[in-house]
């Protein structure tokens, strides 16, 4: 890339953090169909195959249902295989990744977050990873370049542990992350390596072992095989803690696993995020505390598995959590509000808890619009002891919905 | 091309590579499928998707192939053979062969996209449609390859309408417009002219698709001896035909012999047993049509 700055470090966007974290991982198959806002990562794998540097075979599949089918193909013979999507094409490969997972089939493919039509919008969202939070695949959430392209690494790994054998989606804010340039630090090729070993799996087709896969199962056998993938995706959590500390020894950057909390310790008023918007919220939280006022902040980096107890042990003696979703479960709340209030209520006491909607088809989320939940956050406490509040607020549009 | 040994009925392996599926008695597919194992051999990697051969051959825990095998989704057989053959390509696996298996549903309709792909980008993969002319696995619904006036659940024979309406999507021509590497069309009622063109499609360097009319006595109301019989009776009367396409060009196996047995072939199917004259001089002349054509282009 030309806008190398020293070896090491390089002037990237999220895109081609991406695509170079990819080519480090060193995959076998990529099979991917252009959308926007991913073309910008297998434009850059194109090139990569092209020029030698990544040994690996490019499909040129029709569309995203094939992505999905050509990377299980490779999968299925013992193949590394990556692809990546957005939004429409997400949805498009819905059969494939339920069949992915559950054929357990250790593909990583990067997802650029955005919006879904109708109406027609190729901004950031999170409804299209969001729709697909059922579908069996382990789903992280970056903030910044770096994290993406640290996470490529990481997914490999722990797709491919044995305990866990699950495909790994990677999810970059559309253009926020995708496209924004930052000053990246590329690993070495050779640490890489011995970080992430060469792809090994019984699960295969092999001309030693001849197999039968994608099998069917009547009744009597099912659930056997779906309560294995579900152990396997709880079991995942101690993987993805211990990788993230490998990588932290070999590397020097980690990124506290299943989630990341920010001034949580002393903090009366909680904002839990996912994603690139953490960062805005970062300076929020700076802003506040300077101001005397006891902000915390929990990022949420994985939503499959769920870090529940993580999320118990940062926000457990809060007086207030906000849930910031860049979604909205239509007739009911944002996905991520459902779930961690459902992380919540194991505990003893009864928070009072906010649902955020806001980033919708890519609007942009202010500091000002986050110092201003934490206000609602604050007045919620003070209100909400005697008075009802508005359980679902849409920011910056004045409008809330009483739950 | 290299003079390779003729495979025939008499000097093929006794090695089962498809065996213990609970496919129908008489069951055109499982025959096509059972051929084809025993060309191709052990360094198969196939992948069929949902439809019958694949509804009977992989019912946990006891798996029909003795070949590596995989069930792909519906419309997804054609990348996921690519897929395949890519991982066993990077993995220095070359010396093996990757085949589907398709019903023609899952090859005309719902897989004809991603089929059209991996022919496009010139795949070393061979393709097998076993044609029963419905989605069958799903109880005789009219599909893309279903002939005119076939009577199934969804074009049902009654006052107003004799079966489908329409006739057989030419989906030879439509893969040999992609000038694919090879392709041919055969019938389990002519088995061995369907074992040459299985080793032609073995010994292809790009994709190859073989069209193989299969009867299925299930869907179609036939007893199941007259299963191979009628496969070859349908060539005979010309409502199906042996032909190829190879080096960008086309070329019929066999004439058209016996053009009065279309009527008494039609009558001995349940699926047309409710076809009027009217009915029958629509599909004569729909056949005299395409064998013109075919003579006059390929003959
Ligand atoms: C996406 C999708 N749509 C529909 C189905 C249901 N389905 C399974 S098999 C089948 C019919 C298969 O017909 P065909 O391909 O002709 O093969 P046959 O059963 O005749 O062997 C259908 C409709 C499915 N499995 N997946
Ligand atoms: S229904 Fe037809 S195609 Fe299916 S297994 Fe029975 S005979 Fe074969």
């Amino acid at each position: 890339m030309k806008t190398q700055m020293s070896k090491q470090k390089v002037f990237i966007s999220g895109d081609e953090a991406v695509a170079l974290g990819v080519r480090l991982a060193r995959p076998h198959v990529i099979s991917a169909y252009p959308i926007t806002p991913q073309t910008i990562v297998v434009e850059r794998l194109s090139e990569m195959v092209e020029d030698g540097s990544l040994k690996a075979r490019y499909i040129h599949v029709e569309s995203e249902h094939s992505a999905m089918s050509a990377a299980m193909g490779a999968s299925a013979v013992g193949a590394r295989a990556f692809t990546a999507t957005s939004s429409q094409g997400l949805l498009y490969m819905a059969e494939g990744m339920h069949y992915a997972s559950g054929g357990r089939m250790p593909i990583v493919m990067m997802n650029a977050n955005r919006s879904l039509a109708l109406p027609w919008s190729i901004f950031g969202d999170h409804r299209d990873s969001l729709s697909m939070l059922d579908s069996g695949w382990i789903q992280v959430y970056v903030e910044d370049a770096q994290e993406a392209l640290d996470m490529t690494i990481q997914a490999f790994r722990i797709a491919e542990d044995a305990a866990v054998l699950t495909p790994f989606m990677i999810n970059l804010d559309g253009f926020i992350l995708t496209h924004t340039y930052e000053i990246v630090d590329i690993p070495d090729q050779s640490k890489v390596d011995s970080f992430l070993p060469v792809f090994k799996t019984p699960n295969k087709m092999s001309l030693e072992k001849p197999k039968s896969m994608g099998f069917s199962t009547s009744p009597a056998d099912n659930m056997e095989f779906k309560y294995q993938q579900h152990k396997a995706m709880l079991d995942a959590k101690d993987i993805i803690h211990s990788v993230d500390n490998k990588f932290g020894e070999i590397f020097g950057r980690s990124y506290g696993g299943m989630l990341d909390s920010y001034y949580c310790e002393d903090a009366d008023y909680v904002l839990v995020t996912a994603g690139s918007v953490t960062g805005t919220a970062r300076i929020a939280v700076d802003n506040l505390r300077s101001r005397g006022i006891k902000a915390g902040l929990i990022k949420l980096r994985y939503l499959r598995p769920f870090p529940d107890e993580e999320l118990r042990a940062a926000a457990g003696d809060v007086k207030a959590i906000g849930v910031l979703d860049k979604d909205i479960s239509f007739g009911y709340e944002g996905t991520i509000f459902t779930n961690v209030n459902s992380a919540l209520a194991h505990l003893s006491i009864r928070h009072v808890s906010i649902n955020f909607i806001a980033g919708l088809g890519g609007r942009d989320i202010s500091i000002k619009d986050i110092e201003g939940i934490y206000q609602d956050l604050e007045e919620a406490v003070t209100v909400g002891k005697d008075k009802s509040f508005a359980k679902v607020r849409y920011v910056n549009m004045g409008v809330e919905i009483d739950g | 091309m290299v003079d390779i040994k003729k495979i025939t009925a008499k000097n093929m392996t006794d090695k089962e590579f498809f065996f213990g599926h609970k496919a129908c008695a008489g069951c055109g597919g499982s025959l096509a499928v059972r051929l084809a194992m025993k060309v191709f051999g052990e360094k198969t990697f196939a992948a069929l998707p949902a439809g019958c051969m694949s509804a009977v051959g992989f019912i946990f825990p006891q798996m029909a192939f003795l070949n590596n095998a995989i069930i792909s989704t519906f419309p997804g057989t054609g990348s996921m053979l690519s897929g395949m053959r890519a991982g066993l390509d990077a993995l220095g696996f070359h010396d093996t062969h990757v085949v589907g298996f398709a019903g023609d549903g899952g090859t005309a309709d719902i897989g004809l996209q991603a089929l059209s792909g991996a022919i496009d980008r010139r795949d070393r993969i061979i393709y097998i449609c076993y044609d029963n002319e419905a989605y069958m696995n799903t109880g005789v619904q009219k599909s893309g390859l279903t002939p005119y006036g076939t009577k199934t659940t969804t074009s049902p024979a009654g006052k107003n309408l004799s079966g489908a309406v329409t006739h057989k999507k030419n989906l030879f021509e439509i893969i040999a417009a992609h000038d694919i590497a090879y392709a041919a069309t055969a019938s389990v009622g002519y088995p061995q002219d369907y074992l040459n063109k299985l080793s032609k499609a073995a010994r292809v360097k790009g994709t190859s698709y073989i069209h193989i009319y299969a009867t299925c006595p299930t869907g179609w109301g036939i007893s199941t001896e007259t299963s191979v019989s009628l496969a070859k009776e349908a060539v005979d009367c010309g409502l199906w035909y042996l032909a190829e396409y190879e080096n960008s060009t086309f070329k019929i196996n066999r004439k058209l012999t016996k053009p009065e047995l279309l009527k008494e072939h039609l009558l001995k199917q349940g699926r047309f047993k409710h076809l009027k004259d009217e009915d029958i001089k629509v599909i004569e002349s729909e056949r005299d049509r395409k064998w013109a054509q075919m003579m006059e282009k390929w003959g």
